[in-house]
């Protein structure tokens, strides 16, 4: 695959991104920073088979600069096929609740940014021979949850976006995958409490390239979240409202 | 599980891996190693591998930078196999990375989960240190954090005090943060190795000299429950990486990933369990020369192949025991200590023996010419304290020295005896970290620093 990269250089990205490069995709980064960019594209070259792994400006925050960006990745990877987004905004709930210029980046940032790049460029790769889209969605988007409801309700709407281009998008050769990574142990998270069936950056790199290669449309990493997440969903609203979580 | 602090820090306990002594941390995990310009007290940790109290926090709630997560490569020249990485790249990642393109790391511990910083505030040697000496001798640069924020680079040529007080210095003279260092070209992932059943202390040091001479790597296992005449009685295994030729048509090996999923009770570790644990190791091995092809992990890293293994020691945990003594010495320090771990009943799996070549330029390098033994405890109060005590006497008294990634117990009058240039070490030190920021449970033992 020729694949432009948001947020490869962090967390789950990095582990992903890496995993791409060493089965030998060809990568182009786009993000914000790019002093980090150009460190991971450094990391990515004497990790992957594919050199070199450039870089351009993105900030999901802004989709007046989305096209260029693709543009850009377009340009370096001659022609790409696939678009993987692990990068958003986290916040915690009292933070997000307390700060409501925090709260609407936040939205902007995880459902507006990300919903306006993976459109763009589902549209850019059907008008080709087709390709992937792959972005990272969360396990908080599945069932409301007192303790995460605000970062949740980004991804939920997020998650039925990416359901619905994948749906629009099939037929015409784009497939879309919605990762829904449960906990996972990254700098994002760093400073919560760690629950059972934690995962690694690894773990969720490796069944996320499975789920690629077998044209999955959405897949829980690790995979354990799927049951988790099936016994959530299916808890009554009276188990909800009780419990501390 | 831990707390949380504004920072985002848990607060959570911290330990090396013979889990004693234990204290809470704020721990932070940052993808970019950069210290906080408060100048705030910190202890940089690696993977937590060292055994004693080196990455235990120096007090309570105390800042923990553990560098994991910075493990980006930054550079690869694969010509010459030199590496430039993040100080928090391990060398399991390396060997998973680098190997397949015939790199391995030039030296490397008994466990390949280590962080590449680790290796360096360590000064770690391994089965080949008889010939090429320990890891800073294949470090051409290090870029530190110092304690006043500055980024700072060093090499065996530039600012060559701070690299070499920096090398085996524990992370005490600023935050490690990136390293070059010099892979060594093999020819393939598989060692040819021979074991040959060795009858008392005396043949097993003439053993390893002689192996030494034609082998790159040789380590010896001592039964160290063995009494009398059979003293030192053990295995000498010897190693090179194999050629194309004796690798091919080799199959990886196929283990299931072993974890010891809780603390095993104490009475396990009964001396009699740990005299037939011995015994049997000495058996299976035993008979003859045995010569076989296998792969690197198994030579290098057998106990990596089950997952927290320190838990074996029970909850209370156990101290790693690893001292040098120069080869003028002779056997009978070595002899001395095996008496009176004997004597003592002191529980132990097994013990390496290892002979080292010439000592670094380091000033805090734990190797020198002489013969190393390692050696494990189960942590039993005061009883184990008095042990390690009169043991260090032995050591002191021939001249020998403790190595500061085992130590949780020397005290720092022993420590300052063993060690001729620790006063160069701590000029150094203090002229880079005056307030001596960079500090642990061990500095704090060891070299007076505030808790």
């Amino acid at each position: 695959m020729k694949v432009a990269f948001v947020g490869a250089t962090r967390g789950m990205g990095r582990a992903l991104a890496r995993a791409l490069a060493e089965r030998g995709d060809a990568l182009f980064l786009l993000g914000r920073d790019a002093a980090e960019m150009a460190r991971s594209a450094r990391d990515l070259e004497a990790r992957g088979l594919r050199a070199p792994v450039g870089h351009a400006p993105l900030d999901l925050g802004r989709p007046a600069g989305f096209a260029e960006a693709l543009d850009a990745a377009d340009h370096a990877l001659g022609g790409l096929d696939a678009l993987v987004v692990t990068g958003g905004a986290f916040g915690r709930q009292e933070e997000l609740a307390a700060d409501p210029a925090r709260l609407a980046a936040l939205l902007e940032v995880n459902f507006t940014g990300v919903v306006l790049l993976c459109q763009q460029a589902a549209a850019r790769l059907a008008a080709r021979s087709g390709g992937l889209i792959c972005a990272f969605s969360s396990v908080a988007g599945d069932r409301a949850r007192r303790s995460n409801y605000l970062y949740g309700a980004s991804k939920a709407g997020l998650s039925v976006f990416l359901d619905g281009l994948d749906l629009a998008y099939r037929e015409r050769g784009v497939r879309v995958l919605c990762v829904k990574p449960g906990f996972v142990k990254t700098a994002m998270t760093a400073g919560l409490p760690v629950p059972p069936f934690a995962g690694e950056p690894e773990a969720v790199a490796a069944t996320v390239v499975r789920a690629i290669d077998r044209g999955r449309h959405q897949v829980y990493a690790p995979g354990i979240w799927r049951w988790i997440m099936l016994v959530i969903r299916a808890l009554p609203r009276a188990v909800l409202r009780r419990a501390q979580f | 599980m831990g707390e949380i602090t504004s920072a985002g820090l848990s607060l959570e306990p911290v330990a090396g891996w013979g889990r004693h002594p234990v204290e809470r941390g704020a721990v932070a995990r940052p993808e970019r190693l950069h210290l906080s310009p408060d100048g705030r007290p910190v202890l940089p940790r690696g993977l937590g591998r060292s055994y004693g109290d080196a990455a235990v926090p120096a007090a309570p709630g105390a800042l923990v930078l553990e560098t994991a997560r910075a493990d980006r490569v930054v550079a690869f020249d694969s010509e010459r196999g030199t590496l430039t990485c993040e100080a928090g790249l391990s060398l399991a990642e390396i060997l998973r990375v680098f190997l397949p393109r015939g790199w391995f790391p030039p030296v490397t511990p008994g466990t390949k989960l280590v962080t590449v910083g680790g290796c360096v505030a360590c000064d770690v040697h391994g089965k080949n240190h008889h010939r090429d000496g320990s890891f800073g001798r294949f470090v051409d640069r290090l870029v530190l954090q110092v304690a006043d924020g500055s980024v700072v680079e060093c090499g065996p040529e530039r600012e060559r005090e701070l690299f070499l007080a920096t090398v085996g210095g524990m992370g005490q003279t600023g935050l490690i943060t990136e390293v070059t260092l010099r892979l060594r070209p093999v020819e393939s992932a598989w060692m040819v190795v021979e074991t040959e059943p060795v009858p008392g202390l005396g043949a097993m040091l003439d053993g390893l000299r002689d192996a030494g001479k034609d082998w790159p790597y040789t380590v010896g296992w001592i039964d160290c429950l063995a009494r009398g005449s059979a003293v030192g009685r053990g295995i000498l295994m010897r190693g090179r990486h194999a050629t194309p030729m004796e690798a091919a048509g080799r199959r990886l090996p196929r283990g299931l990933p072993l974890t010891v999923p809780v603390d095993a009770p104490e009475w396990l570790l009964n001396p009699l369990f740990m005299r037939w644990f011995n015994y049997l190791y000495y058996r299976l091995h035993g008979g003859a020369l045995k010569r076989r092809v296998v792969f690197h992990d198994r030579f290098f890293y057998p106990l990596d192949a089950v997952g927290r293994w320190n838990r074996l020691y029970g909850r209370r945990g156990f101290l790693q025991y690893q001292c040098v003594l120069p080869r003028a010495a002779g056997a009978a320090p070595l002899t001395a200590i095996l008496d009176r771990l004997g004597a003592a009943g002191a529980a132990s799996f097994l013990a390496v023996i290892k002979d080292c070549g010439p000592a670094s330029d380091a000033y805090l390098s734990f190797p020198m010419e002489g013969t190393t033994l390692a050696l494990d405890m189960a942590y039993r109060g005061a009883a184990t304290l008095a042990l390690i005590h009169a043991l260090n006497a032995v050591v002191i008294a021939h001249g020998g020295r403790v190595y500061l990634a085992k130590d949780a117990v020397t005290r720092a009058e022993d420590f300052a005896r063993m060690m001729p240039r620790l006063a160069e070490w701590r000029a150094v030190r203090d002229r880079w970290d005056p307030g001596h920021r960079f500090r642990s449970a061990q500095s704090v033992r060891l070299l007076g620093d505030r808790a």
